[in-house]
């Protein structure tokens, strides 16, 4: 059997009462369990559970692609998100439920199609089936008379039913009975082929997935102007292996950022400071010798060492000095503020100075590109415009233990004021910091001075290696493919049957089988009759 | 100059809005119509709904019988080949058929909806046409634009369904449906024209777009027929069952086997091009975003839709789920596509944000 038994398609089953079902020994139950898995219904109620599945993730913040969001919720929701999470809930793509769902559904495809290929291959080498005796039960049944008086003219009947089935790209065999010859046909193997391709084709997106998740790796460095990165793991900000990723598999290469070109929207007045273009103008050198001059641009990534490096973010990075109050340079750098939730890139940041001066120093400052009063007053700063066009730097002063002391490695992106007294800014008496490029203005505790050198740019760039990409391409590819094939192309059986009449007259018959839906079957049968009585009667004569 | 063709292209929208509106009143006239038609000859002409029935049952009728070669003695007439004037008048019974079963396809009333409709198409497509000179750019790059395009596509692959099938009987719902859309757009979605983001700069936009536009079209059509087939499944049991019977009108459409069958192949053109929705997404996706799937809102409700109308494909090969269930799942399955433009696009945080608002 090919298909499941409740497939429309599949001869119905016959129920008898009066059968008395055996009991089923343990392999009959699981005989039982595997047709019952790989059932129509199984698998349409397993779709349908699928669908339902995957809704909760896009109503509650995801760990893969929004844990900012998670953090959030947890915060805004603190008694309902530790159980959300206990059901896996902001990890519903990988849950335990989720995942059983997905294979059970594969498995039930795969017992599918198991014996749906071998019955495919089968039917492939074997002949068409036997004429059936009457085919006035059959889809599209039309008689003809081929008059005795023409019958001497006429070529054949059967072998020429059989030329213009084959000429219509059936496969035909002849069959012979006491009353008639007849011609059985078939077409649209593909149909089924295309089915069976789709769903092997599904088969093979999911495993390249999983390699591809397991093998391939994905880091996030920011890289400011003028500085570059290395392919390594310790020069990553973050970094998300695979479960099988080894440190072998990165390929030794590095970028240097030249500069970053941004464009943002000035004349269109609904549209100020809405981001044109981004840039990265870069320097490659490796792997090998290799080196070169090229860019990186949103939707326009660098395939360089057998990863796509994307530029996904890019933001402001103000380049710091302080000094002692004696004049010496105890820091300079250009430390990247990293955008908040704000189209006009308001950046937060944290400078920390842990040697050199009387005390550790920290400061948390914010940066505006093009600087204006906050419309919700007090004097409080805004940013109007991403582009730099008046930028402005406010800084939080804290001294006190920063807490780098002990050996435990600490995110540069955050500051923890536990230990530390705020010096300047609000809440306290001295006001926050504020330094224009090339201003300098002094630290208080007369701990030293502090300047703005100036502002570049940082580019977030995102390595991404998926080894068994191409091959979730190819697999979709042949998805489509498959399935044009298998929901356009017809399948179905025709029979062209010959009988003799005593006036010897011959009568022929047509009539199709659908095999799955073939809307257009009845015009096919009319037109192979069509085609065959012009071929009896207008053969041209020599 | 922008701004002077984007309020043109404006202007246009509410004159094909207009003139839809007004092809939607005739539609439901013609309805009307069909409806008192139906009543009124009901007893006479039009068999039953049960006799119909057996009629589909067995399409073939009765069995003809042609002779080859003609008058068969004079050899040398052309071999006009009997079939082809077989063909001819099967083609003309046909037709007679048709306009008996579909209450007259060229009734006055139904002749001004369609020809109201195609004009609101052609100032519609000026308004489509006016945006994108006026964005410089494919009209279909926010919320307001996409319901715009969107919506003359339906109409669009209303139309041109028409020259293959005859299912002009559906206009009321499809313009209905477009009148809603293109409302709430105007209400909701209305934004100025705007230059692209640099995610959006790409050849996808264009491709990725203009099918998702497509299968969205598809799926229209395709849910305006499940519903009309559940209509009819309806009535065809209240008939059998001799109970009264709402909606006259339905007398003079297709069966509901018939209906169903329409739906099935129009949904299914609907789902090749969701798939390959799916597939250039996430080649998009790729490029802009750095990875091909990431269960991005947007993502998901667009694997939900797919994996609904799978569901649609198989209940429709499976015993017991053809027919009502596999109408009503076609239903859930467009109310999603509904759902993921208008909430999920305004509402769900995610990467799609693009709409402007």
């Amino acid at each position: 059997m090919s298909r499941p038994s409740d497939h429309i398609d599949a001869p119905p089953q016959r129920e008898d009462p009066e059968v008395v079902q055996p009991k089923l020994g343990p392999i009959g139950w699981i005989r039982w369990f595997w047709r019952q898995l790989t059932s129509m219904r199984t698998a349409l109620f397993l779709l349908l559970l699928l669908a339902i599945a995957a809704v909760p993730g896009s109503l509650v913040p995801q760990r893969s692609s929004d844990p900012n969001g998670v953090t959030k919720y947890f915060s805004e929701n603190p008694s309902l998100a530790p159980v959300l999470d206990k059901l896996q809930f902001f990890d519903v793509y990988t849950s335990v439920w989720f995942s059983a769902i997905y294979l059970l559904l594969f498995a039930s495809l795969i017992g599918c199609i198991i014996p749906r290929t071998r019955h495919h291959f089968e039917a492939m080498r074997a002949k068409p089936p036997r004429t059936p005796v009457r085919l006035t039960r059959m889809s599209g049944f039309q008689a003809r008379i081929l008059p005795a008086a023409l019958r001497p003219d006429a070529p054949d009947p059967v072998l020429t039913a059989r030329d213009v089935l084959k000429a219509n790209r059936y496969r035909v065999a002849l069959y012979q009975d006491a009353r008639s010859t007849s011609v059985s046909a078939e077409r649209g193997y593909l149909r089924e082929t295309g089915n069976l391709v789709f769903h092997i084709a599904l088969l093979g997106v999911l495993l390249a997935i999983g390699v591809g998740g397991g093998f391939g790796y994905t880091g996030q460095k920011i890289v400011v102007e003028g500085q570059s990165f290395v392919n390594s793991l310790p020069s990553y900000n973050s970094f998300n292996p695979g479960r099988f990723f080894n440190d072998a598999s990165l390929v030794p290469f590095s970028i240097a950022v030249d500069k970053l070109d941004v464009a943002y929207e000035t004349k269109n007045r609904d549209a100020i400071g809405t981001p044109l273009d981004y840039t990265a103008h870069v320097k490659t050198t490796g792997p090998g010798d290799a080196s070169s001059d090229t860019t990186i641009k949103v939707n326009e990534p660098l395939a360089i060492g057998g990863t796509n490096v994307y530029l996904l973010g890019n933001g402001y990075a103000p380049t710091i000095t302080v000094k002692d109050p004696a004049g010496k340079v105890v820091f300079n750098d250009s430390v990247p503020f990293i955008p908040q939730a704000d189209p006009n890139l308001t950046s937060l940041g944290f400078v920390k100075v842990p040697d050199g001066l009387k005390q550790q120093v920290g400061m948390i400052g914010f940066f505006y590109p093009t600087v204006t009063e906050s419309s919700t007053g007090g004097g409080a700063l805004a940013s109007k415009f991403p582009g730099l066009n008046d930028p402005v730097l406010s800084l939080n002063v804290y001294a006190g233990d920063l807490g780098v002391d002990d050996g435990v490695p600490q995110s540069v992106y955050s500051l923890n004021t536990d230990t530390l007294e705020q010096l300047a800014g609000p809440p306290t008496k001295t006001k926050a910091l504020q330094l224009k490029p090339g201003q300098t203005v002094e630290l208080p505790n007369g701990l030293g001075t502090i300047s703005l050198d100036g502002v570049k740019r940082f580019a977030t760039l995102e390595v991404h290696h998926d080894p068994a990409q191409i091959w979730v391409l190819v697999f979709a590819i042949l998805i489509l493919a498959g399935l044009l094939t298998s929901l356009f192309v017809p399948r179905r059986r025709l029979w062209v049957k010959a009988v003799e009449n005593p006036d010897g007259s011959l009568t022929l018959e047509y009539a199709g089988l659908a095999r799955g839906e073939d809307p257009n079957l009845l015009a096919a049968v009319t037109a192979v009759a069509d085609q065959h009585s012009r071929a009896l009667a207008g053969s041209p004569k020599t | 100059m922008t701004e002077t063709l984007a309020q043109l292209s404006t202007v246009f929208l509410y004159a094909a809005m207009g003139l839809y509106a007004a092809a939607f009143i005739a539609f439901a006239l013609d309805l009307a119509r069909r409806g008192a038609r139906a009543t009124a000859v009901e007893a006479a002409v039009v068999p039953s709904a049960v006799a119909r029935r057996a009629e589909v049952a067995a399409p073939v009728g009765a069995p003809t019988t042609t002779v080859i070669g003609g008058g068969g003695g004079a050899s040398d007439a052309p071999p006009e080949p009997s079939s082809a004037l077989g063909r001819l008048s099967s083609r003309i019974s046909s037709r007679v058929e048709d306009d008996l079963v579909n209450g007259s396809a060229n009734s006055v009333s139904m002749r001004w909806a369609f020809a109201l409709t195609i004009i609101g198409f052609a100032f519609h497509l000026v308004a489509v046409v006016l945006r994108g000179i006026a964005a410089a750019r494919v009209p279909w790059a926010n919320m307001w634009e996409f319901s715009m395009t969107g919506t003359l596509v339906i109409i669009g692959v209303f139309l041109v369904a028409n020259l293959k099938w005859q299912i002009k009987y559906v206009g009321t719902f499809v313009l209905g449906l477009v009148l809603v859309l293109q409302g709430i757009a105007l209400l909701r979605y209305y934004v100025p024209v705007v230059p692209l983001q640099p995610a959006l700069q790409s050849y996808w936009l264009v491709i990725h777009i203009i099918v998702a536009v497509l299968g969205t079209a598809f799926f229209a059509l395709g849910f305006a027929l499940s519903g009309l087939q559940l209509l009819q499944y309806r009535r065809e049991r209240q008939v059998a069952e001799s109970r009264p019977q709402q909606f006259r009108f339905l007398a003079t459409l297709p069966s509901s086997v018939a209906l169903e069958n329409l739906a099935y192949r129009i949904n299914i053109v609907g789902f090749i091009a969701w798939t390959f929705t799916l597939i250039a997404g996430a080649i998009w996706a790729e490029k802009a975003w750095g990875r091909y799937w990431g269960w991005d809102t947007k993502e998901v409700w667009t694997f939900i839709i797919w994996v609904i109308y799978a569901g649609y494909i198989h209940a429709r090969a499976t015993r017991g789920w053809r027919g009502s269930r596999s109408a009503w799942l076609a239903i859930i399955g467009f109310a999603a596509v509904l759902f993921n433009f208008g909430i999920v696009n305004v509402f769900f945080h995610g990467l799609h944000a693009y709409s402007g608002l």
